[in-house]
């Protein structure tokens, strides 16, 4: 309670010089902030990051104790990633896991290894961290040469301590406190984004880093380090954050967001409606609508009760759930962009092959809606502004902030407090900490703004709905011929897509992001074609941005059924039919995950739907497999699915989902494990159970009710199978899990049932409806 | 229209000001600073908020303050405790409740912020049932959500929890 105590006494001014907030991670491992610290020390607003990255020191600091604290930009957001970052400076210092310390990432302390999205922390930021800690360690051998007499080919490191000619000394004592002042070579690529984004630093085993022959740490599985703060209550999200003086603020708009690029445009304001909530004010500028209040209650209540009349949006949203028709609609108006992807003439070998599947497909729009709602604590004044964000990215978040206050870059300091979850909801957590900025920046204050629910649903950056025409066709032999994939997907404006900016009139320069590449590189097709037919989203969808693998999902959901279709065809077991037509180039890799998940699911060869119920009740089993390319290094993940169907009621129970998974080297196998585990389960709710719901003007989905998620009674077992590759380089894992296995679900229904379900969500509605036009219920 | 209050929390009484209708949440976050119930949802949808009044899960998002003046209110940071004095232990409490270790011993959280009500939920179904089944506790659960998908460790940790407290903390 002391520490508590101490706060309430703190002045704005000493929180200011950063002693004040409550800022340190789950860990401990707020507390060995870099040698830049003290340089900032003198202005609190001071956001001078990125330094040299190419210098140790912007990575690593040795401290006195004997401790190493890792500098490294890694978000604590759920998937364990910054306790791998640390294996990987602790295999390459050769210190203990316990010697390692993770500096919270700040644009003042931190170096800027980009957003940590896309599967990217080990695979990228990780080579950067391999790259310091691996010179470090050099640098440090250096020292205790000359300090010892003992050349450097005759020491040895073992938890931090450096021995050789019977005589020892440590880091903390060669260094503690002090400056390597060492730079890397340029060829490493050491700067800031794009260059350690994606390139910069060192492999695994590339030297001066070690031999992955001779990992002791990378390749285990400790505790991850935010749980124990987690289960006690010690740990501190970013919706725990406080500082003196603050101010609770909500946004106000109306519920749910209209098409992009309308906005929400404030008509009128009744600030008298809130009149019986004195301590309540209300912040505007332009079409961003605030209030904020010094005790939290009445700021929610003051959102909810404020009368703001809005302007109407235009009805062109596809109400009624129809979005597929209206994906259509754009294309035949014209306003699709496309995209091909031709290999040989599919059309010559559809035509002439032996039997043709395939169908059209539609995944509905999905939401992130993580748990812990977006938040942020923002201060800002006219020298500087300090922000604390739940964001996967600090640098990214300084640009927006400081594009809607208008200050400099580096006047705005972002520190990045662990998020309740994320899942690629980047907008919406730049969109917190945007507009805790601006409301701070209005009420001339410290104020904490977090959405409430139907912040996080109304306005979610969504993932867009998906339609697929998908038809592919085998010889007698049953070779695949031919695969014709067409995508209709509306596009990802990224960066406009910020609603704070584009409602205070600042929207950023877009970044058009949209499709997937040609689905059916892991299978050896000889003529293909894949159409991607990009909708825009301005005046015509909602805001989308990634969620998880973004298309990839209802991609593998719709190719998935269409090889397993084929495999019926031929009369072949699915499993058999898949081993016949892979690509020669990827094969080892995908038969290695094949192989890991039919043995522990105890696969039996037969053709899918061949031994067909009378019973209510059916069970099925499927399987599917997705490779992020057609070669043997990428990333390959196989499940298998155990289903129960209910033909009466149309319910649709996973029982079981196996899922083999191989990524290059797992840094962290017990992290990959846990996030294959919660990959399956997360994607199996969006099978099952949901969609965003639109009316023609509006998203009128807003809670939990409205939008449901997977609950416990309808959770699957999973079983986790992990392939270590120690000969590829770390490919990537938090998305890639939540790839196959609805696929493997959908597949399951049908060798249950006999019918195919090309529509998610699967929900008993849907089913009835399926299998009654298809005579089978 | 602010009021003095008294509440029980962790077995502690803490003196706070607050109007009548404010959820408990807000009181034991803003004012008593304990992290462990989290605002998810604020409509006692999801249980991210959950503490346990006079032993029974209840949703502070949504529970007005003055609703549980005078009864014992335990958070997660008071789950150590509770289960000491379940065992009738008066020495130094625990580190961890049983559920608290069993979570760290299966690494059942990804984000972590669902896990509060997660913990609390299993709190009050071991009180009353020692042993429970599966779909017991599937059952039990349903009211609670997860993101991140962890509802298949929470089974495990739940299972390991109840042998530990079934066998008196050994």
């Amino acid at each position: 309670m002391t520490g508590l105590l101490r706060e309430r006494e703190l002045s704005r001014k000493t929180f200011l010089k950063g002693g004040g907030a409550m800022i340190v991670g789950f860990s401990l491992a707020g507390a060995g902030l870099g040698a830049q610290t003290a340089k900032a020390a003198d202005s609190p607003f001071a956001s001078n990051g990125p330094y040299d990255q190419f210098q140790i020191d912007s990575w690593i600091t040795i401290n006195a104790d004997n401790t190493a604290s890792i500098k490294s930009g890694s978000i604590s957001q759920g998937t364990g990633s910054t306790t791998g970052i640390l294996m990987i400076a602790a295999e390459e210092l050769d210190m203990d896991l316990s010697q390692v310390m993770h500096v919270q990432s700040d644009t003042n302390v931190t170096p800027d290894t980009g957003p940590k999205l896309a599967s990217n922390t080990i695979k990228n930021a990780g080579m950067g961290v391999r790259a310091a800690a691996a010179s470090a360690r050099q640098a440090l051998l250096a020292l205790a040469s000359a300090q010892l007499g003992v050349p450097t080919s005759s020491l040895s490191v073992s938890r931090g301590v450096v021995s050789g000619g019977g005589k020892s000394v440590t880091y903390g004592e060669l260094l503690g406190g002090k400056l390597f002042n060492v730079r890397m070579p340029e060829s490493w690529n050491m700067g800031p984004p794009p260059t350690v984004f994606f390139l910069g630093g060192l492999q695994p085993g590339q030297s001066p880093a070690k031999p992955v022959s001779q990992y002791k740490v990378v390749g285990t599985s400790p505790p991850e380090i935010d749980i124990q703060g987690i289960v006690t209550g010690t740990g501190v999200y970013i919706q725990n954050v406080r500082v003196p003086g603050m101010l609770h603020g909500r946004w106000v708009r109306p519920p749910g967001q209209a098409v992009y690029g309308f906005g929400a445009p404030i008509i009128s304001v009744d600030e008298s409606s809130i009149k019986h909530l004195p301590d309540v004010r209300i912040v505007r500028k332009g079409d961003f609508l605030g209030v904020v209040a010094p005790h939290e209650y009445d700021a929610i209540q003051a959102a909810a009760q404020l009368k703001v009349k809005w302007a109407a949006p235009p009805k062109v949203l596809p109400g009624g759930g129809d979005e597929f028709e209206a994906m259509r609609a754009l294309d035949s108006a014209g306003k699709s962009v496309q995209t091909a992807t031709v290999v040989g003439n599919v059309d010559g070998a559809l035509a002439s092959a032996a039997h043709v599947a395939g169908g059209t497909f539609g995944w509905p729009t999905n939401v992130h809606t993580p748990i812990g709602a977006c938040c942020a604590v923002a201060d800002v004044t006219p020298q500087g502004a300090r922000i604390f964000s739940g964001t996967q990215g600090e640098y990214k978040t300084r640009e927006t902030v400081a594009s809607v206050i208008g200050l400099p870059v580096n006047k705005v300091r972002v520190t990045a407090v662990p998020m309740g979850g994320c899942y690629g909801n980047g907008m919406q957590y730049r969109d917190a900490a945007a507009a805790a900025a601006l409301m701070s920046q209005l009420a001339g204050a410290p104020v904490r703004v977090q959405f409430m629910r139907w912040d996080e649903i109304g306005w979610d950056n969504t993932a867009p709905g998906t339609l697929m025409d998908v038809h592919a066709g085998i010889d007698a032999k049953g070779n695949i011929v031919g695969f014709d994939f067409t995508h209709f997907y509306p596009q990802y404006e990224s960066e406009l897509v910020e609603h704070v900016a584009m409602l205070v009139g600042k929207p950023v320069a877009p970044t058009i992001v949209s499709g997937t590449a040609a689905p059916f590189g892991i299978y050896n097709v000889a003529n293909g074609r894949s159409l991607l037919k990009s909708l825009p989203l301005k005046g015509n969808w909602i805001s989308a941005d990634w969620f998880r693998h973004g298309s990839r999902i209802p991609v593998t959901f719709a190719t998935e059924q269409v090889i397993d279709d084929l495999a019926h065809a031929a009369g072949m077991d699915p499993v058999a039919f898949r081993v016949q037509n892979v690509s020669p180039a990827a094969r080892n890799s995908l038969l290695a995950v094949l192989d890991a998940v039919t043995r522990a699911a105890d696969w039996q060869p037969k053709v899918a739907a061949s031994k067909l119920s009378d019973a209510d009740v059916v069970t099925g089993r499927g399987i599917a497999w997705y490779g992020l390319s057609g070669t043997d290094s990428a990333t390959k993940i196989a499940a298998i699915a155990d289903v129960s169907v209910n033909k009466k009621t149309g319910k649709v129970t996973v029982k079981h989902v196996y899922q083999a998974f191989s990524s290059g080297l797992l840094v962290y196998p017990g992290g990959v494990a846990n996030q294959n585990d919660g990959g399956i389960v997360q994607v199996i709710s969006r099978l099952l159970v949901e969609q965003l719901r639109m009316s023609r003007t509006n998203v009128t989905s807003s809670d939990f009710v409205s939008y449901p998620i997977l609950r416990f009674k309808d959770s699957p077992k999973v079983t986790s199978i992990l392939l270590q590759r120690r000969d590829v380089p770390p490919q990537g894992v938090g998305q890639e899990v939540t790839d196959v296995a609805a696929a493997a679900v959908a597949n399951a229904f049908f060798d249950a049932t006999g019918v195919r379900m090309r529509t998610a969500p699967m929900t008993p509605a849907r089913v009835r409806a399926a299998l009654k036009a298809a005579g089978a219920a | 229209m602010a009021s003095k209050l008294k509440l029980k929390v962790n077995g502690l009484v803490h003196s706070v000001t607050a109007s009548l209708d404010t959820p408990l949440l807000y009181v034991l976050h803003n004012e008593l600073h304990l992290h462990g119930p989290r605002f998810g949802c604020g409509l006692a949808q999801c249980g991210a908020c959950s503490v346990l009044l006079d032993g029974k899960e209840i949703r502070s998002c949504v529970t007005p303050v003055a609703a549980v003046s005078g009864k014992a209110i335990t958070t997660l940071e008071g789950l150590p405790a509770l289960w000491a004095k379940e065992r009738g232990v008066t020495a130094a409490s625990p580190a961890l409740h049983p559920l608290q270790q069993a979570w760290i011993d299966v690494q059942v959280p990804h984000c972590g912020y669902c896990q509060n009500g997660m913990m609390i939920q299993a709190a009050d179904l071991l009180s009353t049932t020692k042993n429970p089944t599966e779909e017991q506790i599937r059952t039990a659960m349903n009211g609670h959500l997860c993101r991140c998908g962890t509802y298949p460790r929470i089974l495990t940790a739940i299972k390991q929890a109840a042998a530990v407290m079934a066998k008196g903390g050994k």
